[in-house]
């Protein structure tokens, strides 16, 4: 019984502190002097990997989740005539909610794990360690060009899904579905507003793509450097960054959109 | 030359961004009525504007001339004052224009409809910053039904 | 004779289990330093501790007389640009070519132009006879020419210490005496500083100037070549021959075979 309690203070002093092990990588990454020339040409590559790879995924499955969303908002609002409320209907879901959520849930398996992957088996083959021994901080050389990219990739991936849904939605609701294209747009034009709606979703995005770029560097920096280790690590990053990405998502959309 | 690819295809990638962000922009989120210099404000001052919100749109006849402003409570006589922006371009309505609150459909969104009024010698167009006198309030559906059970005893 | 490296009364320790014991050790300047001893005591960790990877538990590693646990990280970075190591897989960089990944400490740590590089890489590579592989992945690289590469990538910036990890481990004859004559050469051409952990004996004897063996936390045996083959100490000579059972045990240490098997007798 003792060394039960016992198991769960070690567990939790454990958890702790892998959450200052994870700050203090963040802080070696990110604020100790960014070398932005040698780190540009980096990131620009880093985007390639878990930006536009990421890419072909998200634009199917925006045109998808649009289209459906179209499907179903039609058979509901036309029992009320109010079909015309189509458009907005859509463009509220995909900007607000969809939108960053989606994005977030699919970067996170498509981008997030490939991440942990790869610099989990960086550890495991010395790279990281070969690093250092030649007087590079595999923080600033590896981990830091990873948190840029991500960051900057991930709204641009929830702007091109919004979008994209968004013609999805048009797609079935007005082209198929005979819903007038004009008010499709204009309605959604009179409902949606920037600010609120759009940088909302946009600064969403960026909670997200900042708590899955760290989780899964993190992930692979702290992995044990063998196949099950990395393989445990990887599941780990999906799945702590997709429920981080949910519960936030939750709090940021009470403090964005529940008091009015 | 392979990284020469990777520096393409992120261009490609952030232009198509910028391509989704201007369409959100102006097609969605319709940002090009808010431009400054280009509208001027009229006031309204209604009974109750019912499911009036900021950015309904303004119309006349319905063709939209202008957004909701802002909507605020007068302290003097506790009756909502709407301040609607109209495009410049919209600047010949007379004094003797009515506003109402209207609803598209039956559960659609709710905006104000202009009504211009006649014009004469001695009627002045309206300014900046302006009330329009005559308002005719939302149609609230309680009052409605009230109305309907009431004549009918 | 001139110190390099001086260790002095280093202890080391990790998740509860002792890996050193007040071991002291000196690495010459300009020769060869092997250190030996059995798998798993720890002499990759040695290296890690003299790169200042690993802090000691107590003790010091001086590097020309600085010590290295108590250097700022600054420092730290400065000073291991004069010493390179090569790992034991290689560690070559997977995402780019053979030719990427020598010039690769030249990007980062001069700013010499892009030409200047590509003649110092081909160099480089010529001695240790990969120019033709420049262009090629490390994935496509065999074993023993993998370790080739990551020694040109060792000494692209001319340091003067190199470390070498297990570098014969899993190579074939023929790779391992590229390797023993490469070590040899570039210590005679370069006048560098080297040290070799390694279990391979004969190969060792053949290059070592000096030799530590270490085996059961301690050193239990140093010399040159010649004073460790006429060493009376029995562990050096079961070490040496490469018997199965000795001073150094084949049993992990266990209790006794008879009360495991049968249990605790009344």
């Amino acid at each position: 019984m003792l060394d039960w309690i016992a198991g769960i203070g070690a567990a939790n002093i454990a958890k702790v502190r892998s959450f200052g092990r994870a700050t203090l990588m963040l802080f070696g990454a990110v604020i100790a002097k960014p070398q932005l020339v040698k780190n540009v040409p980096l990131t620009i590559k880093q985007i390639y990997v878990v930006g536009v790879q990421s890419l072909l995924i998200i634009v199917v499955s925006g045109l998808f989740i649009g289209m459906v969303m179209a499907l179903q908002g039609y058979t509901i609002l036309v029992g009320y005539g109010a079909e015309g409320s189509l458009g907005p209907m859509v463009a509220l879901s995909l900007l607000r909610e969809l939108g960053p959520v989606v994005t977030a849930l699919l970067f996170a398996g498509r981008a997030g794990s490939a991440l942990t992957a790869e610099i989990g088996l960086m550890k495991a083959t010395e790279q990281l360690s070969s690093l250092e021994m030649m007087a590079i901080d595999p923080l600033r050389r590896i981990i830091a060009p990873r948190l840029w990219a991500g960051m900057i990739s991930m709204p641009m991936l929830t702007l091109i899904f919004s979008a994209v849904g968004i013609l999805g939605g048009h797609l079935v609701g007005v082209d198929w579905l005979g819903v007038d294209s004009g008010s499709y747009w204009s309605i959604m034009q009179s409902t949606v507003e920037w600010n609120k709606d759009v940088m909302n979703g946009i600064i969403k995005s960026l909670v997200f793509a900042f708590v899955i770029v760290w989780i899964a560097t993190y992930k692979g920096y702290d992995s044990v450097p063998t196949s099950e280790g990395i393989s445990k690590a990887t599941t780990q990053t999906v799945v702590l960054s997709s429920l981080a990405v949910l519960g936030l998502d939750f709090v940021l959309t009470a403090l964005m959109f529940g008091i009015e | 030359m392979k990284s020469r690819k990777a520096e393409l295809l992120v261009g490609v990638f952030v232009l198509l961004a910028i391509a989704a962000g201007l369409m959100l922009a102006l097609k969605v989120a319709n940002q090009t009525m808010s431009g400054k210099g280009e509208t001027y404000v009229l006031k309204a001052k209604f009974d109750n504007i019912g499911g009036l919100k900021v950015r309904s749109a303004v119309k006349v006849g319905g063709v939209t001339v202008g957004r909701v402003d802002s909507i605020t409570l007068s302290s003097n006589d506790f009756t909502p004052i709407v301040s609607m922006s109209i495009a410049k371009k919209y600047d010949k309505f007379p004094e003797t224009s009515s506003v109402s609150i209207l609803t598209s459909g039956l559960l659609g969104e709710q905006y104000i409809g202009l009504q211009p009024g006649f014009s004469m010698d001695g009627i002045k167009d309206l300014a900046d910053g302006d009330f329009v006198e005559d308002t005719k309030s939302a149609l609230v559906l309680e009052d409605l039904i009230g109305q309907f059970l009431f004549s009918k005893k | 004779m001139e110190n390099l490296i001086e260790i002095d009364n280093l202890s080391f320790s990790r998740s509860g289990r002792t890996i050193y014991d007040n071991i002291s050790m000196r690495i010459p300047k300009g020769k060869t330093t092997a250190i030996m001893g059995p798998s798993g005591i720890g002499k990759t960790t040695m290296l890690r501790l003299m790169g200042g990877q690993l802090l000691p538990d107590s003790g010091d590693i001086k590097f020309k007389g600085e010590s290295i646990p108590n250097m700022r990280r600054t420092r730290l970075f400065e000073v291991r640009r004069q010493m390179s190591m090569l790992f034991q897989s290689g560690a070559l960089f997977t995402d780019m070519s053979v030719f990427d990944n020598i010039a690769f400490p030249l990007r980062e740590h001069t700013k010499l132009s892009e030409d200047t590089i590509a003649t110092i890489v081909k160099l480089k590579l010529q001695a240790v006879g990969l120019r033709g592989a420049a262009q090629l992945m490390p994935c496509e690289l065999s074993g023993g020419m993998a370790r080739r590469a990551a020694l040109a990538r060792a000494i692209a910036l001319d340091p003067e210490l190199i470390m070498y990890d297990e570098p014969f481990a899993g190579q074939d004859p023929i790779s391992m005496g590229v390797l023993v004559k490469l070590i040899k050469a570039l210590n005679d051409a370069l006048q560098l500083t080297s040290v070799v952990v390694t279990h391979d004996v004969t190969e060792v004897l053949t290059i070592a100037d000096y030799i530590y063996i270490l085996a059961d936390q301690k050193v239990i045996g140093s010399g040159t070549p010649e004073e460790i083959k006429n060493s009376d100490s029995p562990l050096v000579q079961q070490f040496l021959q490469g018997l199965a059972d000795g001073p150094v045990p084949f049993h992990y240490p266990a209790g006794d075979l008879q009360t495991a098997l049968l249990g605790a007798s009344c």
